[in-house]
Formats: structure tokens, C-alpha cells, sequence
């Protein structure tokens, strides 16, 4: 039975391999689609996680709040949190404790916080000047209140925490500038404020920035609500819906490109299949002619199509990779991993279109008529 | 009893052209017959009838004991696969397989493919040597070896050669008909369509067909 497998691939093997123009057509064919479908699977695969990186640009997506009668969340709570939320991508959790201080003698909500949380949470946050540094006494002025006070960066200011209570020297690190309420605030380091206003270990929120589309979101919020009953996990609606909306629309519309190449990709295949078919019509008569029945003649051209479709499909997949990546690179400016996965299903894909396209050929292939060798057509 | 019996045997294309008439043909085993005649005379229909690659309209076909007449297509491909040793004028070999994959190829319909007995069979023709190559690297004679040596492998009752030196130049005319005339000193059963009337001459019986009529036995 080995020396008929043999000549089976034999046959299928040479049919393409000793015949390389149109081999390289045939194949030009077939790569040309897989590259395209495996990398738009690859941009429809990687869409969420890119845009989800883009989107955390626009501010934090959830809100961990004192919970019922609660004003304060514990640091040591927040910790929690943040474990429990170890299988997401985080991109930032900026904590705040907000207290009523006098700056300048011009009371004002000062917000501390953890700077170096907060660029990555906010980073739309324009920031005339620097972030207060850690362990120095050093403000970030909004820019109405800085306006109110008369103050430019590198001023100093006083700031004290009520009547009674220590009036100390600030330095004004920066002016924050985000086109809201945050403007009319003023910002220093949490310890600082803790120390200040004796609430060490206080916090009032905190604003977290995860990596997750609305399902995956939901469930964090079930995650962070289940795991304490001292906090309330809130989603920022605005942030959350917007995100699901584009990155939804974005999705439709990658996979209707992709579904309108693979429908390309199957007529291109098709048409090239029956040129083959076309171009072996006396071959398939003469393989008739010694006896092949319509099974050996279906067996052989789909054998042939699925042989180009795995070539077409390893090439292919490989050069998709290279697209997506390049997609990827300028459009989110970052690379892409290479997911066996999508290659594997990209692969049989593959094969599995130019089996189908190779259905129509195949069906024509069958009726040729063997006596077309002794017409010497 | 005859190897072929054709009784009445008459074909007609769309129920008006009439290609073949009335042909009563009786082929023994190990007889040579030519069958000639000009073009479009109905040789062809003729050998496309005998090689059960198509049916008679009229008539009926009886091949090694096996009535053809009325039978399916894929009737008809099992027993021209089992029976029938072709020989083309255009060799038809498989252009991307070497002279012994293409002897092979009709092994591996039939039954099993063996590459012993496929340079055998190409030694048997004299052209052992040129197993491992390409069509394309082989002369005219070399081919058409290659396709008696292909016709030959099943052990066919009938051996049927269609000009089987059309293409062919006089030395190698020469020697294909030396080994038909080899093969039917063997015993085999050798039907041949030629214009050619040296090999008309070299078979035993000869039969001429004219407007689908025949003519002389």
C-alpha cells in the first residue's frame, strides 16, 4: 500500500514542483490571500488589547470608592486590590486623599497622590513644569487656581493644613492644565498630604487604568466588589461605553475586510485552479484513458490544493505576521507578539480555502472526457 | 470465441450525424489488425467504441466475454483499465513524471505501482536506461517506447495503438514496428488505426473504413 501513497504524492508533488512558473503563480495566488487574511486575523486579534492601550490614554476606566457610610479607603486595602486584580494588564492605579488646605491663606482642595501612578492613569494631563517630587515640598498648581493666586511655576507658596496648624514653604513644581475640575485644585505628594493633614494611611479614592474591554471590565468590577466589603468598585461609564463602541465598530470593520479578501482570496484561487485544470484538461484525459476513475482525478487535484494551500499558507502566514506587525508599529506604534495560534488557524485556513476553491476545478476536472487523447486535442 | 466481436455496431452523434453503420468486426486473440481509412471516416469513433471510452448507438460490443454495449462509465473505466494497453501517436506522457513514474502511473490505476517491473517493462522496449527521465528529454522514439512499454505493464488482452508512428521519423518507425511485430509473435492481440500503409501492410488482417461504412475485411 506504501508504493501507492507513494506515487500518490508523487504525482501531487511533481505536478507543481516540475512545473515552477506556474507552481509560482498558483502559489503567488494563495500566499498573496493568506498573507492578507492571517494578518487582518492578526490586526482583528490584537484590535482590543491595541486599543485598550490607546484608549487608557483618555483617563482611568474604574474607581475603587469608600463603600456605605465609608470616607476612606485604607493603602493597605488598595494593595489588595491590586492583587486581585493581577490577571490584568494594569496600566496604573493613582491613589487620592483630597483635604481642604490653605494656600497662600486661599483655602483650596488639595488632592495627594502618587505622581509617578498618576502620569500613567492621566496621561493627557498637561503639565506646565514638573510633578512635585517625592519627599520634597514641592505643589502642582491647576492652572485656574495658580491664575486666582497670581503664582508661576518656581513661585513659593505657603500652605497649611488649618488655623493652628504648621504654615509651611512650598515650591510650585508646575502648572496642571486638563481642561477641567482639576484645574481648580492643587496637588501634592500623598505623604505629604497624610503627614499634613494627619491621615496617614487614608485614602479618599483611587482611579485605576486596566487593559480590558466591557465584559472583561465587568468582571474586574465583580472581582474588586467580591474581594472587600469596604470599598465600591465604579466604572467610568463615559470611558468604558465609548471604548466598547469604537473598538466594536473597529472590529466589524476588520472583519469585514477580512471576509471580503478571503471571499477574493476563494474566486482568485478558483480561477487559478481552473487555469490549472484547463491547462492539464489532456493529462486528466489521458489519466482517465488508463484507467483513473473520478475519484483518483478528485483525489489527485485536491491533494494539489490543499499541497498549495499548506505552502501558500506557511509563506503566507509568515508574511502576515511581518503585515500585522507592520500595521501595528504605525498605527499603535507598538509591535505585536506572534501567536501560534492564530498561525495554526491561519495554516488551515489556508488550506481549507483553496480546498474549497479548488471544489468548482475539480468538479470540471472530473468531466473531461477521455477520448479527447485519441481526438489529439 | 473472439477476444472483440462487434455485431451491427453503428453510432450516430445527436441522432443525425451518422459516424459509424452496421460494422461487424471479429477480432481473435493474438491477431494483428490494422484498421485504416481517410480522416473524419469514423476510426476514431471506432477505437473510442473498442476502448470503452464511449458506446455504440446501434448494435452491440463483446470484449474478452464481457458484453460493453449498454454498460456505465464506470464499468467502462474498470475494464479498459483491466483489458485495454493503449498506445497514442502523441505519446502523451505525463510531462512532469520520469519514463518509469509514467509506466507507474498505469500500475498505480490498475493495482499496485512497482518500479521493478516498470524498468522491466522499459527494458523490454529498450529504453531501460532512460527511466529517470523527463519526457521532455526524451526523442520521439524514446517516448512512444515509453508509451508501448506503459501499454504493456498491466498485461492487457487487447493492445490497441492509435498511429502508433505518426510522429515518428523512418528509423524509428522501424523500430516500433519491430516491436509490435515482437509483441505479436508473443501472442498479444493488437489492433492499430493507421493512414500509414507500411503498417496497414505489417498486420495481419486489415480493415478500411470509409464514411463510417466498412468496407473491406
Amino acid at each position: 500500500m506504501w508504493t501507492k501513497y507513494k506515487m500518490f504524492f508523487t504525482m501531487v508533488f511533481y505536478s507543481m514542483l516540475r512545473r515552477k512558473t506556474r507552481l509560482f503563480i498558483t502559489l503567488l495566488a494563495v500566499a498573496v490571500g493568506a498573507t492578507i487574511i492571517s494578518g487582518m486575523v492578526t490586526v482583528y486579534h490584537e484590535v482590543p488589547a491595541q486599543m485598550g492601550r490607546a484608549f487608557r490614554a483618555y483617563g482611568a476606566n474604574l474607581l475603587v470608592l469608600p463603600s456605605g457610610e465609608r470616607t476612606e479607603v485604607s493603602d493597605a486595602r488598595l494593595a489588595d486590590i491590586r492583587k486581585s486584580l493581577s490577571d490584568y494588564e494594569i496600566v496604573g492605579v493613582a491613589p487620592f486623599l483630597y483635604d481642604t488646605m490653605a494656600v497662600n491663606k486661599q483655602s483650596v482642595i488639595v488632592g495627594g497622590t502618587d505622581f509617578a501612578e498618576l502620569s500613567k492613569v492621566s496621561p493627557y494631563w498637561q503639565i506646565d513644569g514638573d510633578y512635585p517630587r517625592e519627599g520634597e515640598k514641592e505643589i502642582m498648581l491647576g492652572a485656574e487656581f495658580a491664575q486666582r493666586l497670581g503664582v508661576k511655576k518656581g513661585a513659593t507658596v505657603t500652605v497649611s493644613a488649618g488655623e493652628g496648624k504648621a504654615v509651611l514653604n512650598y515650591t510650585v513644581s508646575g502648572i496642571v492644565r486638563t481642561g477641567g475640575k482639576e484645574e481648580q485644585l492643587a496637588y501634592v505628594s500623598l505623604a505629604n498630604l497624610q503627614r499634613m493633614t494627619e491621615r496617614q494611611g487614608a485614602l479618599s479614592l483611587a482611579q485605576v487604568s486596566v487593559v480590558a474591554d466591557g465584559g472583561r471590565l465587568e468582571e474586574a468590577v465583580a472581582k474588586v466588589a467580591a474581594g472587600t466589603a469596604d470599598v465600591t468598585p465604579q466604572l467610568v461609564k463615559q470611558i468604558a461605553h465609548s471604548e466598547g463602541t469604537v473598538l466594536g465598530k473597529l472590529q466589524a470593520l476588520v472583519l469585514l475586510v477580512t471576509i471580503v479578501v478571503l471571499v477574493l482570496t476563494l474566486i482568485c484561487v478558483t480561477t487559478t485552479m481552473m487555469a490549472v485544470v484547463t491547462e492539464r484538461r489532456k493529462e486528466i484525459g489521458l489519466k482517465k484513458a488508463l484507467g483513473a476513475d473520478n475519484r483518483d482525478i478528485v483525489l489527485e487535484f485536491l491533494g494539489n490544493g490543499c499541497l498549495l494551500g499548506a505552502f501558500g499558507g506557511i509563506v503566507g502566514t509568515g508574511l502576515g505576521y511581518l503585515f500585522a506587525q507592520s500595521v501595528s508599529l504605525h498605527v499603535f506604534g507598538r509591535g505585536i507578539e506572534f501567536s501560534p495560534v492564530i498561525a495554526v488557524f491561519s495554516l488551515v485556513l489556508s488550506v481549507v480555502v483553496t480546498g474549497l476553491a479548488s471544489l468548482v476545478p475539480v468538479r470540471i476536472a472530473t468531466s473531461v472526457d477521455p477520448a479527447i487523447v485519441l481526438r489529439g486535442e | 470465441m473472439s477476444l472483440l466481436e462487434l455485431k451491427d455496431v453503428s453510432m450516430e452523434y445527436n441522432g443525425k450525424v451518422l459516424a459509424l453503420a452496421h460494422i461487424n468486426l471479429s477480432v481473435e486473440r493474438g491477431d494483428w489488425m490494422a484498421i485504416m481509412g481517410p480522416s473524419g471516416s469514423g476510426k476514431t469513433t471506432l477505437m473510442n467504441i473498442i476502448g470503452c471510452m464511449d458506446t455504440a448507438t446501434g448494435g452491440s460490443v463483446i470484449l474478452d466475454g464481457v458484453d460493453i454495449t449498454h454498460a456505465s462509465r464506470p464499468e467502462l473505466t474498470r475494464i479498459r483499465r483491466d483489458k485495454i494497453g493503449m498506445v497514442f501517436q502523441q505519446f502523451h506522457l505525463i510531462p512532469y513524471l520520469t519514463a518509469a513514474e509514467n509506466v507507474m502511473v498505469a500500475q498505480y490505476y490498475h493495482s499496485m505501482p512497482d518500479r521493478d517491473e516498470a524498468i522491466a517493462a522499459l527494458a523490454r522496449v529498450g529504453v531501460a536506461e532512460r527511466a529517470d527521465h523527463l519526457p521532455s528529454q526524451l526523442s520521439g522514439g524514446e517516448q512512444q517506447r515509453v508509451c508501448i512499454a506503459r501499454a504493456l505493464i498491466n498485461y492487457p488482452v487487447l493492445i490497441l495503438a492509435d498511429e502508433p508512428t505518426g510522429n515518428l521519423d523512418e528509423a524509428n518507425q522501424n523500430l516500433v514496428m519491430q516491436i509490435f511485430r515482437e509483441l505479436h509473435e508473443e501472442g498479444h492481440t493488437i489492433l492499430t488505426v493507421t493512414h500509414s500503409p507500411e503498417v496497414g501492410a505489417a498486420a495481419e488482417h486489415c480493415v478500411i473504413i470509409e464514411h463510417g461504412h466498412m468496407r473491406e475485411q
